[in-house]
């Protein structure tokens, strides 16, 4: 059955559910929340504490057939993930386990192999690359992976579509009763956003730790009350790998021209005025814009209200500077974000579930004005894949970029018109991640693209001098430069599922045909 | 195949940006940064040994890349050189807008170099006079011959001041607030405007020191230059924005033209406008004002 991004969706996948039918049909719906099934502790007690993880597991009940899940805010220094699964599948021995994680990158590459056995045979996950995405995509999981957004992943939780036995969640900072935190430890992530969603639904909880402090670690991101057990390791990351020094601003005179006609785009909307809200991500243009946003920021005399979701140094600045009042932190991309989340009193955590789910009664993200994205590829459509490489390999994230797309009054896509020989802007996407009725602007390196649906856009880009053009001149520019690419040759077999974030299905991605000359 | 509409001389050349023109990952796409002109370069840019492919690189570029409404000017190879002659046939069968003559010394050296252009112009089947040209002046005596330079040539639209070897000649070295070329510079700005040409100041070479940049191109505008030489596309910005008439400019210019055609009538030549004298002279300036807002699209009016 085609959806409403013109992709077809295997009938067998369809049992239960829809296809994507656009960003609000599920609008007022009613949802019934999943709880969680938990042991009870009433007598008194001193600790929690574990003697190793394989211990805790065995007394959180770990057994075949089970869930776990656990956070990635310690990014490709993370080493808990690696660690429990090592104990699930090698120490314990166990069979048929689902991976329910926020990404799944080099940090987890143990996982790869536990697939390859058919140790590990589900995965649902915000994002995927490097070694088990290329084991995803040959079809070495038995059933297909499953993608969702940084809104989907709590909605999936909360409406009981994934269940999770055990989560285990890194912490720079806990108490022997699992006050936990990530910060005040020797290795420090900040913002532990990605955690507080499996604290609350989770059957079991246990806290891994490097840095155990006398009780109560408070402010606590995970509270006591919804943790089982604790556990003492070495290093819960590596620091080296938990966030760059700083991200670096680009000096790239394209990236520095993309990331200036962004703000030119945000500074000629209505939207942009005395407390406006804005969010934008890391890669490089994007974060450039922050840069540009200030100018204009000081010129008209206005402030930030809030800034959201991943949070790096450059945005610490400006609320430093007292243009931002309120930082709303789900991950910090940088040290320098770190050390601000830990001193900062507006700088503030920020759950998954707070920042974008659609199953409550308003996230974040649904208040929020601008939000600056970057994409892979982008089509005449305005559709956005994030997920696959031009090969069919997964090897990305959504991340919040759907809901963010969906929940903000104006997002906008920056990204060079080509990568090598590879054109950004497409007839069709390889794999849709996030849906073109959520996309508004394009910026690219050879010019503007608004979705023809933003008519009110156009009108203030016109207003404003902004030279801007139609999305298929833009993909025509891409082809006459690199040429029109071959189409992708797949296998049959589904191996993966693009979840909208309301739980509908957006797009599959299929086993890719080994590249033959 | 590109084939470049004629070259305008009189146009706005705020910014002029130099690209190796051996290098066709800069120059594929050089115009997207909205760059007045680029200047790709055979010279100094280019080693000895690789003038041959420089040259065939900038030939396919200009024959297959649509560089739209940013101006294309070469800087050839010294005059001094065996490279020169065969610099001008290939800008001139590519169908380059312009070139710029490398360390001209005198209006001899921009007459050799129209003769062979025209030869050129003639063996490749071009339309006779299209190809401007602009001299460098990096000498004292360039600097000394700049009138004369300036009106050695109808093809000629405009000289820039290069200050990198000037500094040696002069034995001097770049001074913060530039009163070391402060000579040059007037000199130049006196020579292009006696002769009705455009005069651009050297590029800023030091990209991290963006205090300095801006003070040069500031000064530069004080100066009476009509634009800035550049290396790198994040200096362009700026330099348009130095050099565009700002918005009391404008006004201003428009509050003359519209008391001037309301005067016109009268007879009478003098008057006052926001009690300050003006007269003919204040006109043509607002007029140029006003034609120079609308080129570089800030000027919407009437008027």
């Amino acid at each position: 059955m085609l959806n409403a991004v013109k992709r077809d969706i295997p009938e067998a996948l369809l049992a239960g559910r829809t296809g994507y039918q656009g960003k609000y049909a599920k609008d007022g719906q009613s949802l019934h929340k999943a709880a969680p099934t938990i042991t009870q502790a009433l007598k008194p007690q001193k600790s929690k504490l574990a003697d190793s993880l394989k211990a805790a597991c065995e007394a959180c009940g770990a057994h075949d057939g089970m869930t776990f899940s656990f956070h990635t805010e310690y990014r490709n220094g993370d080493k808990v993930a690696a660690m429990a699964a090592k104990v699930l599948i090698e120490d314990l021995g166990l069979k048929d386990i689902t991976v329910a994680a926020t990404s799944l990158g080099d940090a987890q590459a143990n996982m790869a192999q536990y697939i390859k056995n058919g140790q590990i045979t589900g995965v649902q996950t915000s994002g995927v690359r490097g070694v088990i995405g290329e084991a995803i995509s040959a079809g070495e999981l038995q059933t297909p992976a499953i993608i969702r957004s940084h809104g989907g992943r709590p909605r999936a939780i909360a409406a009981g579509e994934v269940h999770i036995d055990i989560a285990f969640l890194a912490a720079a900072s806990s108490d022997a009763f699992g006050n936990a935190s990530g910060i005040r430890g020797k290795n420090n992530c900040g913002s532990m956003g990605f955690a507080i969603d499996d604290a609350h639904y989770a059957d079991h909880v246990i806290v891994v730790t490097d840095t155990l402090v006398d009780f109560p670690n408070v402010p606590a991101a995970i509270n006591g009350v919804d943790v089982d057990a604790v556990c003492v390791v070495d290093q819960v990351g590596d620091p080296s790998k938990i966030a760059t020094k700083e991200a670096r601003m680009t000096q790239d005179p394209r990236e520095l021209m993309m990331a200036q006609a962004v703000a030119k785009v945000i500074a000629a909307s209505p939207d942009f005025k005395d407390g406006f809200s804005f969010q934008t991500g890391v890669g490089g243009p994007s974060l450039a814009v922050n840069r540009y946003l200030e100018q204009y920021m000081t010129q008209r005399q206005i402030k930030m209200s809030f800034a959201l979701g991943g949070t790096s140094k450059a945005i610490c600045d400006l609320q430093d500077k007292g243009l931002v009042n309120y930082i709303l932190d789900t991950q910090d991309f940088d040290q320098g974000a770190v050390a601000h989340f830990a001193t900062h009193p507006n700088h503030l955590e920020c759950s998954l579930d707070q920042y974008a789910s659609p199953a409550n009664k308003g996230a974040f993200v649904n208040n929020l004005d601008f939000v600056v994205l970057s994409a892979l590829e982008v089509d005449v459509d305005f559709n956005v894949n994030v997920v696959t490489g031009s090969d069919g390999v997964l090897r990305g994230a959504p991340g919040g970029h759907p809901d963010t797309a969906a929940g903000s009054k104006c997002c906008i896509i920056v990204t060079p018109l080509t990568r090598g020989r590879m054109p950004t802007v497409c007839d069709a996407v390889v794999t849709v991640t996030t849906p073109g009725d959520s996309v508004d602007v394009v910026v690219t390196d050879y010019g503007i693209a608004v979705n023809p649906q933003r008519q009110d856009i156009i009108a203030q880009l016109d207003a404003a001098n902004i030279a801007h053009t139609t999305i298929e001149a833009l993909r025509d520019k891409a082809y006459a430069l690199v040429g029109t690419p071959a189409p992708l040759e797949w296998q049959k077999r589904v191996v993966a599922v693009v979840e909208g974030r309301d739980g509908s299905i957006v797009d599959v991605v299929r086993q890719v045909k080994p590249f033959a000359f | 195949m590109i084939n470049r509409p004629t070259p305008k001389k009189v146009r706005i050349r705020r910014s002029m940006m130099f690209m190796n023109a051996q290098k066709p990952n800069l120059l594929k796409d050089a115009y997207i940064y909205g760059v007045d002109s680029i200047i790709m370069d055979l010279e100094d840019a280019v080693a000895e040994n690789q003038k041959d492919s420089a040259r065939f690189s900038l030939f396919n570029t200009l024959k297959n890349i649509d560089y739209g409404d940013t101006e294309v000017i070469v800087r050839i190879n010294g005059l001094d050189t065996p490279h020169w002659q065969e610099d001008v046939r290939v800008c001139v069968a590519a169908g380059v807008d312009g070139i710029r003559i490398a360390k001209c010394e005198s209006a001899d050296d921009v007459r050799t170099v129209e003769k062979a252009v025209a030869a050129a112009e003639a063996e490749f089947g071009v339309e006779s006079g299209r190809t401007l040209l602009m001299a460098a002046l990096e000498s004292p005596i360039g600097i000394m011959h700049a009138y004369e330079i300036c009106t050695a040539s109808t093809r000629l639209f405009g000289v820039a001041i290069s200050a990198g070897d000037l500094r040696k000649s002069l034995h001097v070295k770049s001074e913060p607030g530039g009163v070391e070329m402060f000579t040059a510079r007037s000199q130049v700005v006196m020579a292009a405007r006696a002769a009705g040409v455009q005069c651009f100041d050297t590029m800023w070479p030091n990209l991290d020191d963006e205090a300095g940049f801006e003070a040069e191109t500031i000064q530069a505008r004080q100066l009476g230059f009509d634009g800035k030489s550049l290396i790198n596309p994040r200096q362009i910005a700026f330099v348009h924005q130095t050099f565009a008439p700002t918005k009391a400019e404008i006004a201003y210019a428009e509050k003359l033209i519209r008391s001037f055609n309301a005067q016109q009538d009268s007879g009478i030549g003098v008057y006052t406008v926001d009690g300050k004298l003006v007269d003919v002279p204040f006109f043509d300036d607002a007029r140029r004002v006003l034609a120079q807002a609308k080129a570089i699209g800030i000027y919407h009016g009437e008027l």
